[in-house]
């Protein structure tokens, strides 16, 4: 099973939902696609929607790092959204969640971010 | 009894998930946990791409190893390339360690094949290649017997 990656500009806001596998191979072509929108967009911030994600293991911790970084110099934030028990206990891990804001829906999200 | 199996292929990305599915398929006989089945889809994926990505250096022409046994709800694998290998393995398991920051690695590798398995053994001599032995023991398990 491959990574799915839907991409939706809202304001200066780029929701990421993925489903399907977020691994090593399936990290480039995501990074490839988020770095470009984040650049051709102007976004500031991103929402992260992990409901379909059926798997991740460090090589998603290092892109979804990565693009933290690059809106982070634009001083936006990053919220993640709807992610299950296996890929809370890697972020718990990592310490991710001491950068990236967690909300338990897209919505609550959106709200977060001013822009639903 | 014990049951084993092996399993050899190129070192490409497209065969993270063939290792993690295959390994994941042949201990289902042991009933594990949901849980315990993504731990150890998860930590052959992070030794997998560990091979890959530091003992080959994405060489296509490399061959990455796969053994794994199954006795009494004990699980054991091992991962091994005949790659690189690593310089200082105890620097290497240090969490957020990478000496790929530029590929955007997170350095959790090690962290998270430690957190998910009882035991961890890494043999590595530079030049030889990479030897990871991972083991772990199934809350649940019961065997079927045929």
């Amino acid at each position: 099973m491959s990574l799915s990656i839907n991409l939706e500009v809202k304001h200066d806001v780029l929701c990421v939902r993925l489903s399907g596998e977020l691994d090593h191979h399936s990290a480039d072509e995501l990074r490839a696609q988020a770095t470009k929108a984040i650049e051709e967009f102007d976004i500031h911030h991103i929402v992260l929607n992990l409901e379909q994600l059926s798997f991740m293991d460090s090589s998603g911790l290092g892109v979804i790092l990565g693009r933290y970084k690059q809106v982070k110099q634009m001083n936006g934030e990053m919220v993640v959204c709807a992610i299950s028990p296996a890929v809370q206990r890697l972020f718990d891990m990592s310490g991710l969640f001491k950068i990236i804001r967690l909300e338990p829906t897209e919505e609550f999200a959106l709200q977060r971010l001013g822009v639903a | 009894m014990k049951n084993q199996m092996q399993i050899q292929f190129s070192a490409l990305s497209q065969n993270e998930s063939f290792a993690r599915v295959t390994v994941a398929a042949f201990i289902a006989q042991l009933d594990p946990t949901l849980d315990e089945l993504t731990e150890i889809k998860t930590v052959v994926s992070e030794a997998v791409t560990n091979s890959i990505i530091h003992g080959y250096e994405n060489d296509p022409n490399g061959i990455v190893y796969i053994s794994a046994s199954i006795e009494d709800g004990m699980v054991e694998l091992t991962i091994k390339d005949t790659g690189l290998g690593i310089l200082d393995v105890d620097e290497a398991r240090q969490p957020l360690y990478t000496t790929k920051p530029d590929l955007e690695r997170s350095g959790m590798g090690f962290t998270i094949m430690e957190n998910f398995m009882d035991e961890i053994t890494i043999q590595s001599h530079p030049g030889e290649g990479t030897e990871v032995q991972l083991k772990k023991h199934l809350s649940n398990s019961k065997m079927l017997c045929n």
